[in-house]
């Protein structure tokens, strides 16, 4: 069977993807923050996962606003980066692993997760950033990673209910899977950021702290914050941490905090990375 | 009715919704056109012909284009993603939009951020910013 053996939580900022794409990641601005990324990656070296289920948000790039799927999980056996607008990012194609991502739909939707199927999707920095957060810059990632897409862009995306309660229908389809596979699983974007209008550049230190330290302590907290607190307290664009929801949703009561990095700014954005290992 | 109006309190914050949604759809869908490379020049060598191409723009939607009203762009339904291309398209960075969006320049926005951000005390509700 599959096992969900941990759950990486961590920002996608696309600054952070161009820093390493330009080679500035030892410039002072950056060097702090690709600092407290070492010991995530030396954590997923050792783990060495045979699949990741990388949780993230389209930002306009695959989809937009013609079609808004609430979860869409990629099938395909691979998924190229996105021209953004300014070309596509230069790091490895992004390799799916179809059977897990088909029994994953369709133990989904037969246990009442009616999630969108897509074949076809380029992937753009909300989930190659943080494969370039957690490897750095291999010539092939390494391991297959299904991308499942959240919309969080268009109100109302899913509660945070609704996304811990996918979490654990991901878990249990993973553990019913024939083959043993290790998989990690990530919760991307935020934390407390707003990219638009007057407030833009809003930060809230203690709210992302509660949120990173409560994903231990206090789940059911965050499994019942409503949007609206996301939206005045971790501004308008930290409403994508209700994904984070999913990988911890996807983790059983018995976890250990491995690893916590905090840091303010990148680009617009606080940015934060948690490691939760599965005991149960 | 799904009631949205309570987000309304929180200040310089245009929450994507239905209806900004459908205001601003043709807006947003010009500049997704813009992720293709040939969209981008056929825009760049005439800015007003291209947008000839979008008929259901308001005259509005278009002065901000034309403009650059970054700000004006969310108060006609834009969302900060999809203006954001049209950004990237003039070779602007995020960090840009935010401080014209905000009133500042780039410089003094890059130095708040380094600083810790936009406090958020004072601007959770406009009923605290008075």
């Amino acid at each position: 069977m599959g096992r969900i053996v941990a759950g990486v939580g961590t920002s996608h900022v696309p600054a952070i993807g161009v820093a390493i794409d330009l080679g500035k990641t030892q410039e002072p601005y950056w060097k702090p923050l690709f600092d407290g990324y070492e010991p995530a990656r030396e954590w997923l070296s050792k783990v060495e996962p045979d699949v990741v289920i990388l949780v993230y948000n389209d930002h306009g790039t695959a989809f937009s606003l013609e079609v808004i799927p609430t979860f869409a999980l990629g099938v395909a056996r691979e998924f190229p980066p996105a021209d953004e607008g300014w070309g596509p990012r230069p790091v490895p194609i992004v390799k799916g692993h179809p059977e897990l991502a088909w029994h994953m739909a369709e133990s989904l939707i037969l246990n009442e997760f009616d999630i969108t199927i897509v074949n076809e999707m380029s992937v753009d920095h909300g989930l190659t950033v943080p494969l370039s957060i957690t490897c750095g810059e291999p010539k092939e990632w390494p391991f297959p990673v299904i991308p499942l897409a959240v919309n969080v862009v268009q109100y109302p995306p899913p509660t945070g209910r609704r996304c811990f309660d996918l979490g654990r229908s991901i878990r249990k389809a993973v553990d019913a899977y024939d083959e043993d596979l290790k998989v990690v699983i990530f919760g991307t974007g935020g934390m407390s950021h707003q990219l638009h209008g007057e407030r833009a550049g809003v930060i809230n230190k203690d709210f992302d702290q509660r949120f990173l330290n409560d994903l231990t302590q206090d789940p059911q907290r965050l499994v019942e914050l409503p949007h609206i607190e996301y939206v005045r307290e971790a501004g308008a664009e930290g409403i994508e941490m209700v994904m984070w929801l999913i990988m911890r949703g996807a983790l059983g009561n018995d976890i250990t905090e491995v690893y916590q990095n905090y840091h303010v700014p990148a680009s617009n954005t606080a940015t934060g990375l948690i490691i939760l290992e599965n005991n149960s | 009715m799904t009631d949205t109006s309570g987000f309304d309190d929180i200040p310089g914050t245009y929450l994507f919704n239905k209806d900004r949604c459908h205001e601003g759809y043709h807006l947003n869908m010009f500049c997704m056109s813009l992720m293709k490379a040939e969209n981008r020049e056929a825009f760049r060598s005439d800015e007003a012909a291209y947008l000839d191409q979008f008929p259901l723009l308001t005259l509005e939607q278009r002065r901000c284009v034309l403009e650059r009203d970054w700000l004006g762009m969310i108060h006609v339904g834009g969302n900060i993603y999809y203006t954001s291309k049209l950004g990237a398209t003039d070779g602007l960075s995020f960090q840009y939009l935010a401080g014209a969006m905000s009133g500042m320049t780039q410089e003094e926005y890059r130095e708040m951020m380094i600083a810790g951000g936009r406090p958020i005390n004072g601007n959770r509700s406009k009923s605290e910013k008075g």
